[in-house]
């Protein structure tokens, strides 16, 4: 992984040790999160589950790193944008079906061949949009929860400085 | 099977009882999730993988979401007060429960009979209707796709309650508060707030 000079301080986050196997774990982490979620519609998984397990990547990141280095790989101000307009694109996707007569109505269903990747429609599109909201919304609350939070944040800080 | 499916079963209650009458909040924590992983090796054996991934991987996230949380708040010290009240009205509950489940259980069809008929129509129509290989998928997003924008519905609920329960100031007021903000931060903030992290 490609890190920024600036943003790596050695002293955050956990061990040697840990930061160099989540170096070379955490990019297999992410495809196989967008595999999950592109071949939702194929194999086992989906938008929720595939999304899920990209949050789970960006905790990760912030675990092993700090949380400057995932809050700089997505911040939650951008997660919070994300979240939004995975939702909206998911309801946008839902109102394209009048376009064909009725509410989620999957306009798109008969162009494509089976087993390949663009097939089934809004289904693929459905599954990226919702992952990239499960994944935004997760990371989110994981920040809001474990950072920001009032109550837990004061503990963290005297954790944190406690240790220097 | 079946006897796999029932010792799964007790293992789940048992971590479950471990979990509430546990007074370490850690290990209360750990043991919740005996039961997620449980009911997700259950998912596998029923034939369910997609359910089961999910399962699998909510509970790894939220079993690091609680141990983030609560391994800084250790109240160790709280008191169990001995009262016989709860326990004898709950023991009575528990046998009018056994006793209506013994007549209400023999009702419900076998396992694996579903009453429903719509599953079916599903499992024949599903590929050729939406051309989506995995049914589940195309139940999820296809058919019941309002049951999928209810659950879209709930997560964005969440996320901007936790977002404004947790924020400890409104926006109104960044400027007054710029020395302990803790709220939505933009990416100066960020730089400037951790720089001794």
């Amino acid at each position: 992984m490609n890190l920024d000079k600036e943003l790596f301080d050695p002293k955050a986050g956990m061990t040697q040790i840990v930061k160099t196997i989540v170096r070379f774990a955490i990019g297999i982490i992410f495809i196989f999160g967008a595999y999950v979620v592109l071949y939702g519609h194929l194999t086992p998984g989906g938008g929720f589950a595939g999304g899920v397990i990209l949050a789970a990547g960006f905790i990760v990141l912030t675990l092993a790193f700090g949380r400057r280095v995932s809050l700089s790989k997505l911040s939650d101000a951008v997660a919070s944008v994300l979240d939004n307009s995975g939702a909206l694109m998911f309801l946008v996707i839902a109102l394209l079906g009048y376009t064909g007569g009725w509410f989620f109505l999957n306009f798109l269903a008969y162009k494509g061949e089976p087993f390949r990747l663009v097939s089934a429609g809004t289904i693929p599109l459905s599954n990226i949009v919702i992952g990239i909201k499960v994944m935004s919304s997760l990371f989110a609350v994981f920040v809001a929860l474990s950072i920001f939070g009032r109550f837990i944040s004061t503990l963290v800080d005297e954790e944190e400085t406690g240790r220097e | 099977m079946e006897i796999f499916l029932l010792v799964l079963a007790i293992f789940m209650i048992i971590g479950s009882i471990i979990a509430i009458e546990n007074r370490n909040l850690l290990s209360a924590v750990i043991s919740a999730g005996v039961v997620g992983f449980c009911l997700s090796i259950a998912f596998l054996m029923l034939g369910a993988p997609d359910i089961a991934i999910t399962q699998v991987v909510v509970e790894i996230l939220i079993l690091v979401i609680l141990i983030r949380a609560t391994i800084t708040i250790d109240n160790t010290s709280i008191g169990k007060p001995v009262d016989m009240l709860p326990i004898v009205s709950s023991l009575i509950f528990f046998g009018l429960f056994l006793i209506f489940a013994f007549f209400a259980v023999r009702e419900i069809p076998q396992f694996g009979e579903p009453l429903m008929r719509v599953s079916q129509r599903y499992l024949e129509a599903g590929p050729d209707e939406t051309g989506a290989m995995n049914i589940v998928t195309s139940v999820l997003l296809d058919y019941r796709g309002y049951d999928t924008l209810g659950e879209v519905t709930v997560l964005f609920t969440s996320v901007v309650g936790a977002f404004v329960i947790l924020r400890r100031r409104g926006r109104k007021h960044k400027r007054e508060a710029d020395t302990e903000k803790v709220g939505i931060l933009e990416d100066e903030d960020i730089k400037k707030n951790f720089e001794g992290f």
